[in-house]
């Protein structure tokens, strides 16, 4: 009986089981992350080229007009600071379960990480796991990406899926080993599964972060370089 | 002795330990394996640092097989 040989890995032992349920998805690889990342980045000017314009603009016919002048400029401001703000929400926490509940997860997810990752678990709340297409930092919904050379982050919402009852129920380390597991098993799957919500620049990630978790974004874009 | 876990809202339980050498207890722990697949668990188990594998049928080497739920885009 194979159960009681080697261990036996799927046919397709490379490819996350649940990339299935997006199969119109094409499978993220560093190509299409970067033109991601240019698609981002142009979204970004899109919107922030035509309003800082308007306001010189307005200044230049009509310097009375500067309250709508400065309030082009908010929008200018403001606009790729939510998208950020989306980005940085993968990686807030989620409410916390009964005290014995969470140090068993976070005593298993302990065992599945090393020293470093483990304490800065600790410090931060976050697993920094490195992997071909960059370094990861996987939080309890979601994980960012840190491509090599450090300087954008592509920030991806995933997470434990709800249709099942004991979703909801997860300890916080439990979330965080899932993700983990999934991610070790098929990155390039574990990227095209999840739902990128903000790619961009690190320093405007790291100014929506908690302060807390800062060191951690800091230590994956060290990694990356 | 091997260990099969899942993850739940206790942090994880540990539905089977067995040793190679003991069919009874491989035997029970294939059974407890199996029922968590049909409940839709994923069984996965490390294959070195960094990596995991996905298995569709208990490998009695392992020392630690870690049932998790599937994932999905949030």
């Amino acid at each position: 009986m194979a159960a009681h040989g080697q261990a036996q890995p799927l046919a397709a032992p490379d490819v996350l089981p649940e990339a299935a349920a997006v199969h119109w998805r094409p499978r993220v690889d560093e190509a299409r992350l970067r033109r991601a990342g240019s698609l981002w980045t142009l979204a970004t000017l899109a919107h922030v080229v035509p309003f800082t314009l308007a306001a010189i603009g307005l200044m230049a016919l009509q310097p009375l007009a500067l309250p709508v002048a400065l309030a082009c400029i908010a929008h200018a401001w403001v606009i790729p600071e939510l998208y950020a703000q989306r980005g940085a929400n993968v990686l807030r926490p989620r409410r916390r379960g009964a005290e014995e509940s969470e140090r068993r997860s976070v005593g298993l997810l302990g065992d599945l990480v090393g020293h470093e990752a483990r304490e800065l678990h600790a410090r931060t709340g976050l697993v920094l796991e490195p992997g071909r297409l960059g370094t990861w930092l996987v939080g309890e919904a979601g994980a960012v990406l840190v491509p090599a050379r450090g300087r954008r982050a592509h920030c991806y919402c995933v997470k434990v899926d709800g249709r099942m009852a004991e979703a909801s129920e997860l300890p916080s380390g439990d979330r965080i080993a899932h993700l983990l597991l999934a991610l070790r098993s098929d990155e390039q799957g574990f990227a095209t599964v999840a739902n990128l919500t903000f790619s961009g620049a690190c320093w405007r990630l790291r100014r929506r972060l908690r302060r807390e978790m800062r060191p951690a974004l800091a230590d994956a874009v060290a990694a990356s370089r | 002795m091997s260990k099969l876990i899942r993850m739940d809202h206790t942090g994880h339980s540990t539905l089977a330990e067995w040793s190679a050498d003991d069919p009874v207890a491989v035997e029970a722990a294939v059974d407890a394996f199996r029922a968590e697949l049909d409940r839709g668990y994923l069984a996965m188990v490390s294959s070195g640092p960094g990596r995991a594998e996905q298995v569709r049928e208990l490998p009695v080497d392992a020392d630690l097989v870690i049932l998790r739920l599937p994932i999905s885009g949030g």
